[in-house]
């Protein structure tokens, strides 16, 4: 369905693409071959079934999850536990890092692989527990001058009535504005699912990227489906409409950067999709080495506070 | 398009649920407490309470306003926002042609009316959400004038009020909605650094992102009785987890017990108790 008044517009997308700092010193022929399939997609208006392919592909199960990267990119790993009021959300898992020999805290969500593991960890759907453990060690990592890393996968914060009752609202605002106070460096990568509020807890973050395939959204599309159409097997059409994918919040200026994956997709090369991550996720800390804690805070804010689009 | 808005089901999302409840009367004048009826006017005189069972009714932004601040002493700011509609969404219909529709029935820019005015003589900025205009819902309008709201009160050295009603996020601008989120979490952040006070008041409903983000993070949390303020809505835990929801869930008296505000104050004493809070704050940073 290649229309030609697409094409001066994919121009403009493909020369925006091309110049992201974060991605540069990249390996070349990955990049190439990636700018490539955005070229494909960005060039043809895709289809519904296209859009719906991406999502799937972002919920793949054999997707690497934050503890399939942290094994990859980290050399020595320590876990912490617990928000250190009541209890420990294994949907979310922190700790220290090494990244090129420098401590780093890492927070990221965490899906089970099989149906138990799933279960204890919720699916990735952390309570306010969670984000209180998050809070803690960013405020750790801050005492510390250690640069924060986190990695975003979640179909949404969980919904019931103990996370209510616990202020699951409140916790998420409150871990953003723990992240906006942060005197340190932070990067956020939407490694799977970015699902809503519960992902926005974990991505107020000086750079914020997505890998190629990951999707970041304002809902799911079976909840947009069912409200707007009335009909939560609309989800298809729900994804088409509001374009969750990382080419898309790259031209909204929502992201700063697209990771590459491999591929056909990070699930198929787990070793291959760390090296790429660790690549973008050094060369953005790098970017971030020598500012102040003030000047971090200021250019975080702003980032920020210039978002969204008027008439 | 707005009566009562009970129901309400949303993680993050735009809500326009027509009431659903109380199922026959849905008449906006008829008490869903007690099923009394009234004229507007009655309802006008009364702060929108019923007189007979203390129903608290929902508030337009323009009405709120008059209700809390000295007479004349309000000035608009940003009235002129509009949205856009950066995704062309179409879902059912085109989100213009929701946009135009919303205007044309409430009169408003969007689903915030921001300014600046006092209480009690007390000066102030206000930061007041309506939910009729597409059921409150935060797109980049309404992102962009609470964070200039922010930035005013903090030109005049005076504390931010904000009244929220509001679904959540608004879909139809799809992600950039969910970046409202961390934009006014970070012009809270700025008004703090500045030394200037947020208080936050909620009303029915405060759900989703909205509680997810500026509305949670007042210095001081007041709710009007019966607001429902949970960040996923009842509909969307019932259905998520089976489980049987308890009768206040999510609803500001659940929120009390469990510690998350600091008073319920009912409509006739809202004016008043910002007053109190406004003395007590202060002028921020300036004598």
């Amino acid at each position: 369905m290649a229309s030609s008044d697409a094409e001066p517009g994919f121009r403009e997308r493909l020369s925006k693409l091309a110049g992201i700092k974060s991605l540069r010193g990249t390996k070349l022929p990955a990049e190439l071959e990636r700018l490539q399939r955005q070229l494909d997609r960005l060039t043809e208006e895709e289809t519904e079934e296209e859009v719906w392919e991406r999502v799937l592909l972002a919920r793949d199960e054999d997707r690497p999850y934050t503890l399939d990267y942290v094994a990859r990119i980290f050399g020595e790993f320590f876990e912490l536990h617990g928000d250190r009021g009541r209890d420990d959300d294994s949907a979310i898992v922190a700790g220290l890092g090494t990244l090129d020999g420098k401590t780093v805290a890492l927070i990221g969500q965490q899906k089970g692989r099989d149906l138990k593991e799933r279960v204890a960890r919720n699916f990735g759907m952390a309570y306010p527990e969670g984000y209180r453990k998050a809070m803690r060690v960013m405020e750790l990592a801050d005492r510390h001058s250690f640069p924060v890393l986190t990695l975003v996968d979640t179909p949404g914060a969980y919904p019931g009535v103990a996370a209510e009752q616990h202020g699951q609202g409140g916790a998420i605002a409150r871990s953003q504005a723990v992240m906006a106070r942060l005197g340190v460096p932070t990067v956020a990568v939407v490694i799977g699912e970015g699902g809503s509020g519960g992902a926005v807890a974990l991505a107020l973050a000086d750079k914020v990227l997505m890998q190629e395939n990951a999707m970041y959204s304002v809902i799911s599309p079976e909840g947009c489906a069912s409200i707007l159409w009335r009909d939560a097997s609309q989800a298809q059409k729900a994804a088409a409409a509001f374009k969750p994918d990382a080419a898309h919040c790259l031209e909204l200026e929502v992201i700063d950067g697209i990771v590459p994956e491999p591929a056909g997709g990070a699930h198929t090369d787990h070793d291959l999709a760390a090296e790429l991550l660790r690549e973008a996720v050094t060369s953005a800390f790098a970017e971030l080495e020598h500012v102040s804690p003030d000047d971090l805070r200021r250019a975080r804010r702003a980032k920020f506070r210039a978002m969204g689009v008027l008439a | 398009m707005s009566s009562t808005p009970q129901g309400i089901d949303v993680s993050i999302e735009d809500k326009r649920v027509v009431a659903e409840q109380p199922p026959a009367k849905g008449h906006p004048n008829t008490c869903p407490g007690c099923g009394s009826h009234y004229r507007d006017d009655e309802l006008v005189k009364h702060l929108r309470m019923c007189p007979h069972c203390g129903h608290h009714f929902p508030v337009r932004a323009l009405e709120r306003i008059a209700q809390l601040l000295d007479e004349g002493t309000f000035i608009e700011e940003c009235a002129d926002l509009r949205s856009a509609d950066p995704l062309g969404f179409f879902d059912l219909r085109p989100y213009v042609e929701r946009l135009a529709e919303a205007e044309t029935s409430t009169g408003l820019g969007d689903a915030m009316v921001t300014g600046g005015g006092r209480i009690e003589g007390s000066a102030c900025r206000l930061a007041v959400m309506d939910f009729a205009f597409m059921g409150g819902s935060m797109g980049s309008v309404v992102g962009e004038k609470f964070a200039r709201a922010c930035e005013s009160a903090t030109a005049a050295g005076v504390p931010l009020v904000s009244i929220a009603a509001s679904g959540g996020a608004r879909m139809q601008e799809g992600i950039l909605a969910l970046m409202q989120l961390p934009k006014t979490v970070c012009a809270v952040d700025e008004l703090h650094d500045a030394g200037c006070a947020l208080i936050s008041v909620m009303t029915h409903p405060t759900t989703g992102g909205l509680l997810a983000s500026f509305a949670s993070l007042g210095d001081v949390l007041l709710a009007e009785p019966g607001a429902l303020m949970s960040f996923a809505g009842p509909r969307v835990v019932q259905q998520t987890t089976k489980e049987k929801l308890p009768e206040d869930f999510g609803r500001a008296e659940q929120n009390l017990r469990f510690g998350h505000i600091d008073a319920i104050v009912p409509r006739g004493e809202l004016r008043p108790t910002i007053a109190r809070l406004l003395r007590l704050f202060g002028s921020c940073g300036q004598l």
